[in-house]
């Protein structure tokens, strides 16, 4: 009996060995950037820690393929999808939890503070597609296809895809699995934004190979010089955007 | 134009003058008793938080439809605007009454027990009235109810008659002669509008809250989170806290001693965060006072019940992530980051509350007096199961707590629920 117990006893301490051994040094790896960290307890930066471990410290992000730069996109793009995730109106359980019960002024806080920062991209992800499928992207990104009546990505997020202030966000510094999901859940109707809401009358034309070739090249792209915004109504938009007005 | 008829004029013109200015009055002092009835019943509809259930996110005030799932089936809520076909537009203040009170609708149906009929019996007719009166004054929305979508035998509303047999007792609040106006006044609140044991009371097979077990804590169904016994000082007890502390928990949503997160937050922020000082000192000062239960479990001291690895990865994790904001010794930087020492819904029973904030991190409401609350990063997507269980046993152990230690399993299983 006594044996037995230290059998397994010796079993579970090698399982848990086991799970450390492989658990510990994976942690040790964590990125710096998803690591909370402040200077001062009452300040903007030390109110927005929840968002870190996803966002990055200053919103550039973090090493997982999925969450979006923040950083430097405008502060009314931000506010929207703020409220939108609090409102239920964009769907990502995790956000939606997060804010639910935050009031607007709060939320525009949150936004001001994030399209203020301008910390370093990180490099551009080196794509698994095709060169072919590439400058089909790129075509895509830089030219539409007026055939399709679709318009190029420059004409409303600028050409160097930095967005325009107040509604329209950089396209730049993103992962490509994230780019492809926006798009996809613009298509489906499941991501909406202020009517006429332009984005999904254009993903509405995009056949998923499209989504697939834009998202990939937008994420191979280097951040350009000056990553700030346009200013307002700096260019004149091909379609109408509720978010604009 | 002769000075007798002139005078005449005149006089009339004063009288009638008189008159309307009387009038005026008498109208102006029914308008006030108005607006002041429809004040009241503003401030009693968030006291009593209708806006949660009975309102979609983002959607229009009262115009229902929200599901709320059971244990039995998914539930609908109604439609509570005064639409006249699809709201309570044609509705009296009587049957509004009826429905607080006995927890039958308008036709006589018997209502489903998610409307804390059971609770609601104890507000007054004039308090009742006054939130019917407020809710007449809301913009009459129209959308048609949604049927409840309950399983076989729970569809049958006869069962009903047995549920309310065992739970409820319908009366209005009756004041204790030995108590104070004011644990009275907080009494009221709490067991009435507040309906606080709707989820601080375990729930049975049955859905039923048992009045013994009142206040003794229990799992919220289908939302995954744990409400801490009201009771027991080893859980939300408020027996050693000061009046200021609870307070402060229940208006502002963060305290020295504790912050409240999830469904509790959503309370704070859609109706505690209104009620008045006068009135929060009431319920701090009723729910201090419940009879308290400061038991210790005997045994050994729980941390010599945890593998000295998993204590140490804990550690790890702990001084990595958490120590910024909690500190090395769990002090926290209350009130903007909550104590981990010394805080009983750290250590008791039920570790999910703590496990769900390692996974999905989560914001202090934000209230009037709390505008810009600080918040936690949620950690499932760095932190396997092992190590959430790891770092959450660690917090459990340290620094005087007696928590149980948690097993990767019990991670997992909150790790897969749904977060809602």
């Amino acid at each position: 009996m006594i044996l037995v117990r230290f059998q397994a006893g010796l079993t579970n301490a090698l399982r848990v060995l086991c799970a450390a051994a492989l658990t510990v040094p994976l942690f040790a790896l964590a990125d710096d950037a998803a690591i909370p960290a402040f200077k001062t307890l009452d300040s903007m930066e030390a109110r927005v820690q929840a968002c870190t471990t996803c966002h990055g410290q200053r919103g550039q992000g973090t090493d997982n393929a999925y969450f979006p730069r923040l950083a430097g996109k405008p502060a009314g793009y931000l506010y929207n999808q703020l409220l939108s995730f609090r409102d239920g109106t964009r769907k990502y359980a995790p956000m939606n939890y997060l804010v639910a019960y935050l009031p607007d002024a709060y939320l525009k806080e949150m936004a001001d503070h994030f399209s203020k920062e301008r910390p370093d991209f990180m490099p551009p992800t080196a794509s698994t597609r095709s060169p072919a499928a590439l400058e089909r992207g790129a075509k895509l990104v830089l030219g539409g296809d007026p055939t399709r009546q679709i318009p190029a990505c420059v004409a409303c997020h600028g050409a160097a895809l930095m967005g325009m202030e107040p509604g329209i966000p950089a396209l730049i510094g993103l992962r490509s699995n994230y780019l492809a999901a926006q798009l996809s859940r613009w298509r489906s109707k499941e991501r909406r934004a202020a009517a006429p809401d332009c984005m999904q009358r254009v993903a509405s034309r995009l056949t998923d190979g499209d989504i697939a070739n834009v998202s990939a090249w937008l994420a191979s792209r280097p951040a350009p010089a000056d990553p700030t915004p346009m200013a307002r109504d700096a260019v004149r938009l091909p379609i109408a955007c509720g978010s604009q007005s | 134009m002769s000075l007798p008829s002139a005078s005449v004029a005149w006089r009339t013109a004063r009288q009638a003058a008189l008159l309307v200015g009387a009038l005026t009055l008498a109208v102006l002092a029914s308008a006030q008793s108005t607006t002041d009835i429809l004040h009241k019943g503003e401030y009693l509809a968030r006291a009593g938080d209708c806006v949660a259930c009975h309102t979609v996110a983002g959607g229009k005030q009262f115009a229902g439809g929200r599901a709320m799932p059971t244990p039995f089936g998914n539930l609908y809520v109604p439609n509570i605007t005064p639409d006249d076909t699809t709201g309570i537009g044609k509705w009296s203040s009587d049957d509004f009454y009826k429905t607080m009170h006995q927890g039958r609708s308008r036709d006589g149906s018997l209502l489903y027990p998610a409307m804390p009929f059971a609770a609601y019996t104890k507000v007054t007719r004039a308090d009742s009235d006054a939130i019917y009166a407020y809710l007449m004054s809301t913009p009459p929305v129209r959308q048609l109810n949604r049927a409840h979508e309950l399983r076989f035998p729970y569809n049958k509303r006869q069962l009903l008659l047995g549920w309310r047999a065992l739970y409820f007792t319908e009366g209005e609040y009756q004041p204790d002669v030995k108590q104070t106006l004011e644990w009275n006044r907080g009494a009221y609140l709490v067991q009435g509008l507040g309906h606080c044991s709707m989820c601080h009371t375990a729930i049975n097979a049955l859905g039923g809250s048992s009045e013994s077990k009142k206040f003794q804590g229990g799992m919220i169904p289908n939302q995954n989170w744990y409400a801490p016994s009201l009771t027991s000082n080893r859980e939300a007890g408020l027996g050693d806290w000061k009046i200021e502390d609870i307070m402060s928990l229940l208006q502002a949503g963060v305290s020295h001693r504790g912050t409240v997160y999830g469904p509790m937050a959503e309370v704070v922020y859609n109706s505690l965060q209104y009620v008045t000082d006068e009135d929060i000192r009431a319920m701090a000062v009723y729910l201090k006072a419940l009879p308290s239960d400061n038991r210790r479990v005997e045994g050994p001291d729980p941390a010599q019940l945890v593998q000295p690895r998993v204590l140490e990865l804990g550690r790890k994790i702990y001084s990595v992530q958490c120590a910024m904001c909690h500190g090395a010794e769990g002090k926290g930087a209350p009130p903007a980051f909550p104590p981990l020492a010394n805080n009983q819904s750290i250590a008791m029973d039920s570790p999910v509350n703590s496990i769900r904030m390692v996974l999905n991190g989560g914001y202090a409401p934000g209230t009037q007096k709390n505008p810009r609350p600080h918040g936690m990063p949620p950690f499932a997507q760095l932190l396997s199961d092992a190590e959430v269980a790891a770092v959450v046993t660690y917090i459990r152990v340290s620094w005087d707590n007696h928590g149980l230690p948690v097993t990767p399993k019990q991670a997992n299983a909150i790790r897969s629920a749904t977060l809602d």
